[in-house]
């Protein structure tokens, strides 16, 4: 999507979405990385993360995107979800004051489970739909103020805001030290299927 | 939930997990359900909270024991071989990509004659060792070299035993190991839980003898490898998989009844009122009392350290196998460490979990033994399970039971397990060289 310094080598950071469903989680994530947007959107049947850079100055931010896939029902998300997260952006819908009021029990979800450091994004989705509006955009950014998160009222239908908040988010990440350190080769030691690298020469993987 | 489904998977297990992101993957409509509020059934990992809750129902844990999130305590302590059927599942699945962590536990030790010594982990520590004696070495030697180099599909190695036919006792007895050898070999090598497999052909020991050789061989120190977090986070992945396909998951979902046609095939399950139809249905023994029966109890003590464990070389994760023989028994008694390393328990605490299959009346007297090599201990949880088995394969009824688990310390029967299930559900093979699903990542 952008123009990306090839010299720069990316840091890697997991971040999930979290919210009630039907609130555009999934139409955020494809807007953000492929420029996309369904009035109907089915969630991406076996993705199990979708990746995005954004250039930020000399760095490069590797967003690894973790939708919930449908596991936010039910009550039936499970803590490996957030493990390691770096970020979230949790998503409500502007016209529908339920699921603001679950975006509040999400982000006290994190705060209680997340990584004590993780940054994160409340995204007030379908402002394209304000004549419908029930959340006042006032009442969120004082929450999200009081909470110490970031705000944005967004729309995945017009794209206003949807890189935005990812690069809010980019610049409020620690860029020396990234928190998902998947990379440490002394603690991985089942590589990823095709990396050959972590593998002993000569033996065969299974 | 009312709707129909290929299958409906009941409880959260790790087995119940494995076939629930299988069929997904293979383009099954999966329901996925567990009374608890948490996932891992039996096979979970609990912070301190949680694990208060369940077996001291009221009290909360001391402060002094820091944060409850930052415990995830197994309940059924088992490690991974690295080289077995589970991390195979792993990698063919794709779930290695969900970000999991695997740690190598330091070392491998066995108990004898009132003393722990380390299991030999390479041909320096197999020359020094005081386990066996200088003759005794140069059997078990050649004895590993014939099972190194045995390979089913080549005869010239066979050496003229049919390894089905032959059983394992008189595979020891002409390599001339016998005694302390035969207990170390069979054992804390092969990790027979009984002296059983004397009698049996010799072909499951030699592959279990391999098995730990080659797991060995990968990674050094110890064959066994275990996920950060905890065993707790293997159900999720698979559970993770198999909504990424599709399949659709109700926790705090107690069961009804399971519903059945006139001809007894299932067809059904009811939950909280409604009815969700299916083709099948797959599910931890808890979930049909009426079809299984118990096969034994197993004994698991839980203790919470704030100190490694001496005898075992101050590791911060361990395997201790004390063989039956050395305490007048007829099953081992094992024993799993790990740490704050593994994030099982917050910095500076250990968790060390001491389990058997149980023999008497009085199982928390059975593994003494092992309790004393952990002292001083600072809290401990004390619990026996009944283990079961289906009493049907499924075929009648439709509904697939996996086996509770058992006191062994690895997941080999576990896999075996699913495998099983997986065929008998699906009436195919278990196709161990299918590539992981497509990744439709960016």
């Amino acid at each position: 999507m952008n123009d990306i310094n090839p010299s720069a080598k990316p840091v890697s950071f997991k971040l999930v979405l979290l919210g009630e469903s039907a609130v555009g989680k999934s139409s955020l994530v494809l807007r953000f990385v492929r420029g996309q947007f369904f009035e109907y959107q089915e969630s991406t049947i076996g993705a199990a993360f979708l990746t995005q850079t954004v250039p930020l100055g000399d760095a490069v931010i590797k967003f690894e995107i973790w939708d919930t896939a449908g596991q936010e029902r039910y009550k039936s998300l499970a803590p490996m979800y957030y493990r390691g997260a770096a970020a979230a952006i949790v998503v409500y819908d502007i016209t529908n004051y339920d699921s603001f009021l679950r975006a509040k029990q999400w982000v006290k979800e994190l705060q209680r489970q997340g990584n004590t450091n993780i940054v994160i994004a409340l995204a007030g989705n379908k402002s394209d739909l304000s004549d419908k509006r029930k959340v006042d955009f006032s009442e969120a950014s004082a929450y999200a103020e009081d909470n110490g998160i970031l705000f944005l009222e967004t729309s995945a239908k017009t794209a206003q805001n949807v890189n935005e908040i990812f690069v809010a988010i980019a610049r409020k990440l620690p860029k020396d030290r990234p928190i998902t350190d998947k990379n440490e080769i002394d603690n991985i030691i089942i590589p990823k299927v095709g990396d050959t690298r972590a593998e002993k020469p000569g033996k065969g993987c299974c | 939930m009312d709707g129909e489904y290929d299958v409906v998977v009941l409880g959260t297990g790790l087995t119940e997990c494995i076939i629930s992101g299988l069929m997904s993957v293979n383009q099954k409509k999966v329901l996925h359900l567990d009374r608890n509020q948490y996932y891992g059934g039996e096979s979970a990992s609990l912070p301190l909270d949680q694990l208060y809750e369940k077996f001291r129902t009221g009290i909360k844990p001391p402060e002094s024991f820091g944060r409850s999130r930052d415990y995830n305590i197994d309940l059924i302590p088992k490690f991974l071989m690295a080289t077995g059927k589970l991390v195979k599942i792993l990698r063919l699945t794709g779930v290695t990509r969900y970000n999991m962590k695997f740690l190598l536990i330091d070392g491998s030790y066995v108990y004898r004659k009132g003393k722990v010594y380390k299991v030999p982990a390479t041909a320096m520590e197999v020359a020094t060792t005081s386990l066996l004696g200088m003759f005794e070495k140069r059997y078990v030697k050649n004895l590993l070299t014939y099972v190194h180099n045995y390979d089913v599909n080549d005869p010239k190695t066979h050496e003229n035993m049919d390894l089905t036919k032959v059983t394992m006792g008189e595979v020891y007895k002409k390599y001339g190991v016998s005694g302390d050898s035969i207990d170390f070999l069979g054992h804390s090598v092969a990790l027979h839980p009984t002296d059983d497999y004397l009698n049996k052909p010799a072909l499951d020991t030699v592959n279990r003898l391999k098995l730990y050789a080659d797991s060995l061989a990968q990674y050094g120190k110890s064959p066994y490898v275990y996920p950060e977090y905890g065993l707790g986070e293997l159900p999720q992945v698979f559970a993770r998989l198999c909504a990424v396909y599709g399949g659709t998951y109700m926790l705090e979902k107690p069961v009804a009844r399971i519903v059945y046609d006139d001809e007894g095939k299932v067809c059904g399950v009811e939950s909280q009122g409604e009815v969700a139809k299916c083709k099948a249905v797959v599910g931890d023994p808890s979930y049909f009392t009426e079809k299984v029966r118990k096969v034994g109890q197993t004994i698991r003590v839980i203790c919470i350290l704030n100190h490694p464990v001496a005898s075992c070389d101050n590791n911060k994760s361990f395997q201790l196998i004390i063989p039956q023989n050395q305490v007048g028994r007829k099953h081992d008694i094992y024993v799993c460490g790990t740490s704050f390393v593994h994030k099982s328990a917050p910095e500076g605490k250990y968790i060390a979990i001491v389990s058997t299959t149980v023999e008497t009346n009085n199982p928390e007297a059975e593994v003494k033994v092992g309790l004393d090599l952990l002292n001083p201990i600072l809290d401990r949880f004390v619990y026996v399970l009944d283990n079961y088995e289906p009493i049907e394969d499924g075929s009648k009824d439709n509904v697939f039971i996996s086996k509770s688990y058992d006191a062994s310390t690895h997941f080999e029967s576990c896999a075996d397990d699913v495998v099983s299930i997986y065929e008998r559900l699906t009436g195919e093979k278990f196709d161990w060289s299918r590539a992981p699903p497509e990744q439709a990542e960016e």
